[in-house]
């Protein structure tokens, strides 16, 4: 099997965001969703007309929007803020810092739309710095879940977790890759596939692309392991070491600049606990070109078979 | 408390708060004299808090916005019993839990942690819009700095508290006319303030920021404008009560050496007398 997902029906994890969303606001009255004009984008229509007054938009203003969050957390409620991400975290990454972060409050940062996943609306609306922006904060976890299950694991997971966090949604379709049923446990990878010759590590779109190219390998007989790393902080140091020590080499892919993202947290526990060759695949440090979000990850080298060049490369590093 | 009794109080808090500047040999004390009489008149005749209890649900809150005059909220808190009074001495000190700036990890009674300008109110206008939607009485106050109102942030939270009703906010702007630099009026001339809040549609009264019967009638219940947040500007001194320091754009975070600490005591201690 050359595709694993051929046919496989593509979903929008912002609907599972807000389906889970809107039912645990029906249990929990303290659930509030905070944002920026964005209930089209962020998909918060339904949760508006189900609780009109829990749904607090003030308007273009993310600085306010974030302190916002910060002073219902105060006041005892679990405030989702929700913005497309470039906004949220670069406009009000001051008062993550301050607000969130540094005062430990129970805010849950949702970035919609993050990675490229705006495509042809160019750099300003796309983010691929926010890994490395919030990863560089304590208290603040950083989250990018793969797929519709996993996105509402998260979800429930942060509202049932007192803490801010950081999710990191896209908005382009994916195929199911966790069962149904899954939870989401913070740093902790998933072992999506089995394999010793090398190990990709792969989260939010990148993950069915890592599962494709690892099929495409195993026509080669390489056979890789396929680890979903939704948790970028705290990261599974566990899983990472042992990636290395019985694959030998480890490929990163990201939705994210090479600089300080998913790749760097990997080579950081690489370089201190078992240093092996690593190759990181992600936006090589520009500003992307006009194309699709998917057509920006082909030409930045993530198409499945570009990544499984890579990886063939990769293994002849091999020790 | 009477006027009088808060005005004593507050120059107390004023003599701690000096002493404590000279022996750490840093601090903000000309934003720290001109907010004293706003604190005071908060913690010992306006808000509902539990010194016992900092974390009880329907406490009053205040957020101090101009976080680097921490040092007279700390003095504050300590005679409100938040904290012992001898810790005021540990300011700045090695792992001393009273920083530069507030933390409410650390310090209990602080609500948020500030430092970066701009940032309370928007946290302000949260804590309000919470107490809007439990049906809960207890207010929210913030202090900010007069210069730090050129913070875009805080008219991003200025126009939505007023969309969103939130009466039971009050915004008290410490209105010193100095910023860390250079006076308002030759930086980024906000003033005059008040017209600004009130096209913003909020309710808003000037008063003397050093006159106790205006700063506690401004701030009780009773002069709350239904369906309106409001905002006091409080026309205050930088460095008020010290002589060579009020007014003096020169203050802002300078130090005392011991001759100017000695006359300064004197000064606040004679007005006392």
């Amino acid at each position: 099997m050359i595709n694993p997902f051929e046919g496989a029906k593509l979903h929008d994890c912002r609907d599972a965001f807000t389906s889970v969303l809107e039912a645990l606001g029906s249990k929990n009255t303290d659930i509030v969703a905070v944002c920026n004009d964005s209930v089209g984008s962020s998909k918060l229509g339904g949760f508006r007309d189900k609780f009109p007054e829990r749904l607090i938009n003030v308007g273009i203003a993310e600085q306010n929007m974030v302190g916002v969050g910060a002073g219902l957390a105060n006041g005892g409620k679990i405030p989702f803020v929700c913005a497309a991400s470039p906004f949220l975290t670069g406009r009000a990454l001051e008062q993550i810092k301050a607000d969130v972060a540094y005062s430990e409050t129970n805010v849950k940062l949702v970035g919609i739309s993050s990675g490229m996943a705006y495509g042809e609306l160019g750099p300003t609306h796309h983010s691929i710095e926010d890994f490395a922006w919030i990863r560089a904060l304590p208290n603040v976890p950083v989250v990018a879940p793969a797929d519709r299950n996993e996105t509402a694991a998260v979800i429930k997971w942060a509202a049932a977790t007192t803490g801010g966090c950081f999710l990191r949604l896209s908005r382009v379709g994916v195929p199911d890759l966790l069962p149904e049923e899954h939870v989401f446990e913070l740093g902790k990878a998933n072992l999506l596939r089995e394999g010793n010759d090398l190990t990709l590590i792969a989260n939010g779109v990148l993950t069915h692309r890592a599962l494709m190219a690892a099929a495409l390998l195993e026509k080669d007989g390489i056979n890789a392991r396929v680890l979903n790393m939704a948790s970028v902080r705290p990261i599974d140091e566990t899983a990472i070491v042992s990636a290395a020590k019985d694959t030998g080499a480890i490929l990163t892919c990201e939705e994210h600049t090479t600089f300080g993202g998913l790749g760097s947290a990997v080579a950081e526990v690489v370089v201190d606990q078992a240093p092996v060759p690593m190759t990181r695949l992600g936006v090589p440090g520009v500003f992307a070109h006009t194309a699709s979000a998917n057509t920006l990850l082909d030409d930045y080298g993530m198409s499945p078979e570009a990544m499984a060049e890579s990886a063939r490369a990769l293994i002849e590093r091999k020790g | 408390m009477t006027p009088e009794n808060l005005s004593e109080l507050a120059n107390k808090i004023r003599r701690r708060d000096l002493q404590a500047v000279f022996e750490a040999g840093a601090g903000h004390i000309g934003g720290e004299m001109s907010v004293t009489d706003l604190l005071t008149a908060l913690y010992f005749k306006i808000m509902q808090v539990e010194p016992q209890n900092p974390s009880a649900p329907l406490r009053d809150r205040l957020v101090l916005s101009k976080g680097h005059t921490a040092l007279a909220l700390y003095v504050v808190l300590a005679e409100k019993g938040f904290i012992p009074t001898e810790e005021i001495s540990t300011f700045l000190q090695h792992n001393s839990r009273l920083n530069g700036h507030p933390n409410r990890m650390k310090v209990p009674g602080v609500e948020t942690n500030t430092g970066p300008l701009g940032h309370g109110l928007p946290v302000g206008v949260g804590m309000a819009k919470a107490a809007q939607l439990n049906g809960e009485s207890w207010r929210t106050f913030v202090i900010t700095g007069d210069g730090e109102m050129q913070e875009g942030s805080n008219w991003e939270a200025i126009m939505a508290a007023a969309q969103f009703k939130l009466d039971n906010l009050t915004l008290i702007i410490d209105h010193n006319r100095l910023q860390q630099g250079a006076r308002l009026a030759e930086t980024n001339n906000l003033a005059p303030l008040a017209p600004k809040l009130e096209a913003f549609g909020w309710a808003v009264q000037e008063i003397d920021g050093h006159d106790m019967d205006q700063i506690c009638t401004a701030l009780s219940a009773e002069s709350i404008t239904h369906g309106k947040p409001k905002c006091i500007v409080a026309h205050t001194n930088k460095g008020h009560g010290i002589s060579f320091m009020s007014d003096n754009v020169a203050w802002h975070h300078k130090v005392p050496n011991e001759e100017q600490y000695k006359q300064a005591m004197a000064e606040l201690e004679g007005a006392m007398a």
